[in-house]
């Protein structure tokens, strides 16, 4: 079981009202913005469940579009999210959906659109007390919390590489706390999913991005 | 040093000769390997979001986004001004800054979940009133953020603090429990006294629900608030006196959890039920919608 810190008791700081409706809603934003590593241009927000029931009250809209701005939960421009989307030029939308039954109530599909026209779509749910869980990134199953320094490492499915890249966190002094790997096919696309305890310098992501047979490698922290 | 019962951490503050807040901070200091200067400094932040957020509430007049809360706080603090309160200035001024802060959280304004958003209110009216009217310092406040934490680390361990799991007594009454005791000990009472504090205002509200009016943080919310805040202060008033509460701390916490679990799922949050469930909340329900 997890160890409650004292500010996780007396805390979070954050911006209300509701910490699943608008922090667990900014922090799923911010996985966005950390995911999409770039100059945004597009975001369109599918709401499903509670989300797209009472999002306008909660916030969950500025919520959601400040996260994807880069501000984090406890941050007052939150609020003045849209008039910032506009000063930065991010266009943005919210469509009502629904995702299916076995979704978490409060569940959002991101799909951001870059400068350079590329894409990235993820699926995340806030399930309570401004905790989430991706599921979901460009169309891949997996599972993480954004609550440690998180690795996201597509590669191609061959002896090796995860090998290469434990490694190197292990020379680097980095201590993976958790970890699982995901692939479609033997051989084919697959994610590492690397829960660390400490921070991770951008050296260390430039020289997992060099392994042969590494596609990516995104760093998720929130903080 | 670690405890996840009540009678544990009693246990621990008779070994050590400490206080609550002192067992706390020695937990805090091992979980996070913090030093007590970092963690003051960290906690200090939180206390200053807490009082300016008293502060916001106070003066603003900002209605929230649904229309349903705002100048509240304030009428109520006004009020108390122009005319003796019915009851009392200290616990009037602990009403009003509980309402105050749970209106800077329907505007999209910072707080410290304490433990949770909804429930934000209670902990810093509670506290910060005590320090007014009995002069304490930063640090004394400090101390009594530790306490109510301890005391919502137990319950967070062993039951929920979530409407949506155990209704608004998880919330409301979790955070006018950590209060309580926080009071108990700042005004020079035994952890013993304050778990009992704690106890009797977990008992008080045994079964509240919670059913907010189209499922926002504001009605009943606010009000609850302010019932929590009075709550805190006659449960540390009586167990200060000595008054004790029968079923000891822990199986309060428990059976709480019990009967949140029992609570109907109209009743957690879905806002389906209680008030949400009224004419009324389904009308201003559809006119947001």
């Amino acid at each position: 079981m997890k160890e409650y810190s004292l500010f996780d008791i007396v805390g979070p700081n954050m911006i209300g009202p509701s910490s699943s409706h608008t922090a667990g809603a900014c922090r799923l934003g911010y996985v966005a913005h950390k995911l999409a590593r770039g100059k945004i241009q597009e975001v369109a927000f599918s709401l499903h469940g509670s989300f797209a029931a009472t999002y306008r009250g909660h916030g969950t809209d500025k919520a959601l579009l400040g996260g994807v701005l880069g501000l984090l939960p406890d941050d007052e421009s939150l609020r003045d999210a849209f008039r910032l989307a506009e000063e930065r030029g991010v266009k943005h939308s919210f469509v009502l959906t629904d995702l299916g039954a076995e979704q978490h109530p409060n569940t959002v599909r991101i799909t951001v659109t870059k400068g350079d026209q590329q894409r990235m779509t993820m699926l995340g749910s806030s399930i309570g007390g401004g905790n989430i869980r991706i599921t979901e990134i460009d169309g891949f199953n997996l599972v993480f919390t954004g609550e440690y320094p998180t690795l996201i490492i597509p590669h191609i499915d061959k002896p090796g590489v995860v090998g290469q890249v434990t490694s190197i966190l292990g020379q680097r002094a980095v201590n993976i706390a958790f970890m699982r790997v995901y692939r479609e096919h033997k051989g084919k696309n697959a994610c590492m999913i690397i829960e660390t305890d400490g921070a991770i310098r951008d050296a260390v992501l430039q020289e997992i991005r060099g392994i042969q047979n590494v596609t990516n490698a995104t760093l998720v922290s929130i903080n | 040093m670690n405890f996840t019962k009540g009678e544990e951490l009693l246990a621990l503050c008779q070994v050590h000769k400490r206080g609550i807040h002192a067992v706390m901070l020695r937990r805090e200091m091992e979980l996070t390997e913090l030093s007590e200067m970092s963690l003051s400094a960290k906690l200090r932040v939180s206390l200053d979001v807490m009082q300016r957020a008293v502060e916001r509430g106070l003066t603003q007049d900002k209605k929230s986004v649904s229309g349903l809360l705002g100048g509240d706080a304030k009428k109520v603090s006004e009020h108390a001004e122009k005319t003796k309160a019915v009851c009392g200035s200290l616990m009037s001024k602990a009403v009003s800054r509980s309402m105050a802060v749970l209106e800077v959280n329907a505007t999209m304004g910072k707080v410290v979940a304490a433990p949770t958003a909804g429930s934000s209110g209670i902990v810093p009216g509670v506290l910060l009133t005590l320090a007014e009217e009995f002069m304490l310092d930063d640090d004394a406040l400090l101390k009594g953020l530790m306490t109510a934490g301890a005391i919502g680390l137990i319950i967070t361990r062993n039951a929920t603090v979530a409407g949506a799991e155990g209704g608004c007594q998880a919330e409301t009454g979790s955070a006018a429990a950590m209060a309580a005791a926080a009071v108990v000990e700042l005004m020079g009472g035994t952890p013993a006294m304050a778990l009992h504090a704690a106890a009797i205002c977990l008992q008080n509200v045994l079964g509240l629900v919670c059913d907010p009016i189209a499922g926002l943080v504001e009605v009943p919310c606010q009000h609850r608030n302010a019932l929590g805040a009075a709550n805190a202060l006659v449960s540390a008033e009586m167990a200060l006196a000595g008054v004790t509460s029968v079923v000891p701390f822990d199986e309060v916490v428990e059976a709480m959890y019990r009967v949140g679990r029992a609570l109907p799922c109209e009743l957690r949050e879905t806002a389906l039920g209680g008030l949400a469930g009224t004419p009324t909340g389904q009308r201003i329900k559809g006119e947001l919608a």
